[in-house]
């Protein structure tokens, strides 16, 4: 103890503002030159302390060292200066700028009159090659690929002199292959002498690349081992509190007829840049079909452009025979299709709202909840507080706000609500991002629950566990074009999609055609 | 927790608005007591003053609930000050050039004003949703616009040529809105409002359409996913919150004067945000906001009779509230420490 | 046929060109500023009412000091008051933005009648206050030259201040790093904050920058050629200037393209009084084109978006 700690967290509380306690009594220490893992569930409060650590959140208790010194961090800028640098997981990278220009943001180069942007491509070179992370200097961030991004923003902390790198969840935008690559470059940072923290969730990363790790739980610290010393089961039951399984129980079905069929979607952006690339496929009753693929390669336009939020320049959507391309979102809805968006709070709720409100959002309008041409209250009440029973949502009141639940019950009642009026289609779009290990439990059980009644089920998911474990065929979509047709997923494996995701590997035309039935 | 910090947090907002006129009067006035005891007491001095309260809330309602409906949708037009101008014009021009018997006439005039209303509503609305303008920009200059064109029409066509300064001819008896307690100024028009009150509380929380309105307003994004066709809410909400508009300018002149004077063109629009923001855009309190903001006035008004203090005191006060009461973190320390302190208290 | 021919008479003026100028200062130094704090993520509603302070409290300080320069700078320190207390409010109090901005335009309204009423004994204007005006300029060689010198010489200062401001704010975006730490500041908050950028104190000064220039605009209204404050007097050109920044889209070269074609139609306006036309159609008038310039250029960014992606669409 003491010797060789290079950044430590003393008695760590943080609440939240609405009284959420986020961090309690929390106790972290990093040696110098480890790669320490900072693992738990979601909501287990892994962010709330890094955000503590590198000053975008002050702490309601606590202390903080750096190299044995107590600091107070009251911004950023704080923290950058005593050597630590975040890799956030959401990048955060001004769109409109240069990479050269973001990597000097807020440390640049020249004088404050006369920014020096040659000098800041220099530099991104000589970094870039030094570490050998590469980027292209002169490019637009909005123009380059995650894995760019995420490498221009490892180079930004190397910039700044940072020697404890702190990596949020580094992985979840990376395809197997990406994310091998990323580990031999923190292996080589490691060997330079920095220190890293590595946040995540999956334990086979941890188990890869890190020397020790501390668990989160609710807000409270669970421990800090050696990796060896712990098995995943260990671990697993360390993080949650119970032994989980997420392994689905799934029977074998014939699939039925076609219910839904897209036919040649093509789709360009404001920007010019194509997002759709002549997308065909269809879905037979009682088949789950997943959609692999990183972020941003299509998928969140070819959901819109099926829910009718998106006008694609050509192309159809087929459901139970009938062109429904013209259709308007309601109509299509009204026509069998059901929707659980990407983003539960910017798309699938209104946060502020009550519960009674974001429930009915798909039948407001019918006679169901209507007295005398009036929305009835007690209607309402009622019908809300049956579906948020059925799915188990834990809740003081239905007249509260959506904002005041946890991620996952906002998702039980989202996925309440969409399955309630017994859809022919059912899009599920990330349907467990974000959430605790019981909520996502619970989802995937319902979703195989529907795919017994018959129902059709278009899942998209970044988790690759996910999309294995769940679906019957697997498509996989690299910019905005299905590359990979999977029909056998007992036999694929995370690297077999990681190959297809990269684009490295391309089914022929013909075997993509597969995905067609009459 | 939060209804309770929401009305210390209005207490306050109140308290300072107080303090503040109260210190402006100490440190300009000859005679202070005199101007505080009538800008806060003032109004009930006299049965015809205090009626004269519930008079001057008339126009205020309906702007409140234009506003209110308005920024319920998430849109933030303030056209409803052209079409609270143009109702008033309207009425003129009706008032003065058309016969009718009684009761008919100010039914009339207030449907057309309406209707006037509605159709200068829709103007910023429809360019937002056609061509992406932003409707706060548009309404802004169209209100200029159409104060322009209202007095280009009564110049032109309804000037009393003989009264010397800007005013129209007299409107026809039979227009009038006729005083609901004899000697005040109390008129029928109240009950239009009331009237107008009931009217959008059912349509915001009790129909399909309010339903879509609350959704579309609280986040956009959602309403679209959910189905709503978000640009007829923003077109039709525009619509409703003009048309109220538009007949709050017919009550107005119908209750209030035999002429039209409307030289330059009176704040209503404005006062409208205070109210909508005090009543939380909610129809049923906007009565009550209106009547304090027209408490408010009346006193004012005496005060500044009665004593050195002028009027304009009020816009004072009013950017006070809304500034105070629309702060999402004043006070918000105080409300933290409270959270932080019960939510460890439930962990040790 | 009149009308056109008092149309076509006014255009061929060079003092029409001289007015065109004078009428675009103050909606131009005001459009710069809404401009520096709209790339910094705040959009400023208040413009209308801290142009109009200013330009009470420059007529009043001038009166006072008896110095017309102190009065600028009255008027210039009123701004910065004024648009501090609106960034107090939006970003550490987290009001919206609309909505204050609208308290202190009433605010503005009320606050300076109630101060011209305290000083003066009067609500209209400040006729009775012996306050001064700020110089205009003969520009050596330039006056000189025939039609040019008569529409570029002479000008007030601030006429002047402003045309050079326009280069200064281009060059701000362009070259420097304030400039671009309120890009980065108003594109993506997040961002900034995380590299060390002072994310509040970056808008702070965006905010106060924008309140400066409302000040010099607003003290060009009753310093500049009126030499008197009258209630109201600002006319709108502070909602002007937010259209004008929308037109402009962040480039201070085309603000003031924008600015100027304000400046054409008031000037305009200004000289076609004494046609048949109606008066109150020749008042109207210039917010009505920039009505119809504002709406055509939104519809025209939205019909470029559309054929991108076609041509993207088709291309494949």
């Amino acid at each position: 103890m003491g010797q060789g700690i290079i950044l430590e967290a003393k008695n760590i509380t943080k609440v939240y503002p609405g009284g959420v306690v986020a961090n309690h009594n929390v106790n972290l220490e990093i040696r110098k030159g480890e790669v320490h893992a900072l693992v738990g569930e979601n909501g287990a409060g892994k962010s709330t302390l890094m955000k503590m650590l590198f000053g975008m959140l002050t702490p309601t208790e606590g202390q903080i060292f750096v190299d044995g010194k107590e600091v107070h961090f009251s911004a950023s800028g704080d923290a950058i200066a005593a050597g630590l640098g975040m890799i956030h997981q959401h990048f955060m990278q001004v769109p409109s700028m240069t990479v050269a220009e973001n990597l000097i943001l807020g440390a640049e180069t020249g004088t404050a009159l006369k920014v020096d942007r040659k000098k800041a491509e220099e530099i991104t070179k000589e970094l870039s090659e030094k570490y050998n992370l590469k980027v292209n200097a002169q490019e637009k961030v909005e123009d380059i690929s995650l894995a760019m991004r995420q490498k221009l923003e490892i180079l930004k902390a190397l910039y700044r002199g940072a020697h404890i790198l702190i990596l949020d969840e580094p992985t979840a935008v990376l395809t197997p292959q990406e994310t091998e690559e990323l580990f031999e470059q923190l292996k080589l940072l490691r060997e330079n002498g920095h220190t890293i923290i590595f946040i995540s969730h999956k334990l086979n990363e941890v188990k890869a690349l890190c020397n020790r790790m501390t668990i989160l739980r609710d807000g409270k610290t669970m421990g800090t081992y050696d990796i060896s010393d712990l098995d995943e089961k260990e671990i697993s039951r360390l993080m949650v509190g119970r032994d989980v399984s997420l392994a689905i129980e799934k029977e074998e079905e014939e699939f039925g007829k076609t219910v839904f069929s897209v036919k040649d979607l093509v789709y360009a952006d404001q920007f010019g840049k194509t997002r759709l690339d002549h997308v065909s496929f269809s879905i037979r009753e009682g088949e789950i079909l997943g959609i692999a693929g990183i972020d941003g390669n299509g998928q969140s336009e070819l959901v819109e452009a099926i829910v009718g939020t998106l006008k694609p320049q050509s192309g159809a959507v087929f459901l139970k025979g009938t062109d429904i391309s013209a259709y308007s979102v309601l109509k299509r809805q009204e026509s069998g299709i059901s929707h659980v968006s990407e983003d539960r709070m910017k798309y699938g709720t209104a946060p502020k709202l009550t519960l009674e409100d974001n429930t009915i959002s798909k039948v407001y309008y019918t006679d169901k909840l209507k007295t005398r041409g009036l929305i009835d209250s007690k209607k309402v009440n009622q019908f809300t507080n049956k579906i948020l029973e059925e799915f188990m949502v834990k809740y003081d009141n239905s007249k509260q706000a959506v904002s005041e639940l946890s991620g996952g019950n906002v998702q039980k009642l989202v996925v309440g609500r969409e399955f309630d009026y017994q859809p022919d289609l059912l899009i599920m779009n990330q349907p467990t991002r974000g959430i605790d290990v019981g909520a996502i439990e619970f989802i995937r059980k319902k979703i195989v629950e529907m795919r017994r009644q018959r129902k059709a089920v278009l899942l998209v998911s970044a988790d690759l566990g996910e999309v294995l474990s769940l679906s019957d065929t697997i498509l996989v979509m690299h910019e905005g074009r299905i590359v990979g047709y999977i029909d056998d997923v007992k036999n694929t494996s995370e690297n077999d999609l990681g190959l297809y995701m990269l684009g490295v590997k391309e089914d022929s035309r013909e075997r993509i055609g597969g995905a067609c039935h009459e | 927790m939060n209804k309770k910090f929401t009305i210390v947090r209005l207490l306050c907002a109140f308290a300072i608005a107080v303090a503040l006129s109260v210190c402006i009067i100490f440190a300009i006035s000859e005679d202070p007591l005199t101007a505080i005891y009538n800008l806060f007491l003032g109004p009930f001095q006299s049965k015809r003053h205090f009626f004269d309260v519930f008079a001057s809330s008339v126009p205020l309602i309906f702007t409140g609930l234009a506003l209110g409906l308005v920024f319920k949708s998430g849109n933030f037009s303030m056209i409803a000050d052209a079409c609270l101008y143009t109702g008033g014009v309207v009425t003129a021009a009706l008032a003065i050039k058309t016969a009718m018997p009684a009761g008919l006439h100010p039914i009339l005039i207030m449907l057309i004003a309406a209707a006037v209303g509605g159709l200068i509503g829709s103007i910023p609305a429809l360019l937002k949703v056609y061509f992406h303008t932003n409707e706060l920009v548009t309404s802004l200059m169209l209100n200029y616009v159409f104060f322009y064109f209202g007095i280009y029409t009564v110049t032109k066509y309804l000037a009393d040529r003989e009264a010397g300064t800007f005013a129209s001819l007299k409107y026809q008896p039979t227009a009038a809105l006729g005083a609901l307690i004899p000697g005040t100024k109390f008129h029928v028009g109240y009950l239009v409002a009331i009237l107008a009150v009931v009217l959008l509380y059912f349509l915001v929380f009790k129909t399909k359409f309010g339903y879509e309105i609350r959704i579309s307003g609280s986040n956009p994004q959602f309403a679209k996913y959910s189905g709503i066709n978000t640009s007829k809410v923003i077109i039709l909400t525009q619509v409703i919150a003009g048309a109220v508009a538009g007949l709050g300018g017919a009550v107005e002149q119908m209750g209030m004067y035999q002429r039209f004077n409307w030289q330059d063109s009176p704040s209503y629009a404005w006062d409208g945000v205070i109210i909508a923001i005090l009543s939380g855009n909610n129809p049923k309190t906007v009565p009550l906001a209106a009547f304090f903001l027209a408490y408010v006035r009346v006193g004012a008004d005496l005060m500044s009779r009665r004593s050195d203090v002028q009027n304009e005191l009020v816009s004072i006060i009013q950017a006070v509230l809304i500034l105070f009461i629309t702060a999402e973190r004043f006070m918000a320390g105080w409300k933290q420490r409270q959270e932080a302190k019960k939510a460890l208290e439930g962990e040790v | 046929m009149n009308v056109l021919q008092d149309i076509l008479n006014t255009l061929s003026l060079p003092e029409f060109y001289f007015a065109m100028f004078r009428s675009a200062t103050p909606v131009l130094l005001t459009t710069l500023g809404a401009m520096i704090s709209s790339r910094s993520g705040t959009s400023n509603i208040a413009l209308e009412g801290t142009m109009l302070i200013s330009a009470f409290v420059g007529v009043v300080v001038s009166a006072f000091s008896q110095n017309a320069w102190i009065g600028f700078l009255g008027a210039v320190a009123a701004g910065f008051i004024v648009s501090n207390i609106l960034a107090y409010f939006i970003l550490k109090l987290n009001s919206n933005a609309v909505i204050s901005g609208i308290a202190l335009n009433t605010f503005a309204s009320g606050g300076t009648i109630f101060v011209l009423y305290l000083i003066t004994g009067e609500k209209g204007a400040s006729t009775s206050l012996e306050s001064l005006k700020l110089p205009s300029l003969t520009l050596p060689v330039i006056k000189d030259i025939p039609v040019i010198g008569a529409v570029l010489s002479g000008h007030h200062v601030l006429t002047y201040a402003a045309l050079i401001l326009v280069a200064a704010v281009w060059y701000l975006f362009k070259h420097t790093r304030l400039g671009m730490h309120i890009r980065a500041v108003g594109e993506s908050p997040d961002a900034a904050e995380t590299v060390g950028i002072p994310v509040r104190r970056v808008k702070y000064i965006a905010l106060s920058i924008s309140g400066i220039l409302t000040g010099m605009a607003g003290a060009f209204l009753s310093m500049g050629y009126v030499g008197l404050f009258s209630a109201g007097m600002t006319a709108g050109r502070g909602y002007i200037a937010l259209a004008t920044q929308a037109i402009a889209a962040g480039n201070a070269v085309v603000g003031m393209l924008a600015s100027l074609l304000f400046g054409f139609c008031q000037s305009m306006a200004n000289y076609l009084q004494s046609s048949n036309i109606p008066l109150q159609f020749i008042q109207m008038m210039p917010y009505i084109i920039i009505i119809i310039a504002y709406t055509t250029y939104c519809a025209m960014v939205e019909y470029n978006k559309k054929k991108k992606q076609m041509l993207a669409a088709a291309g494949k």
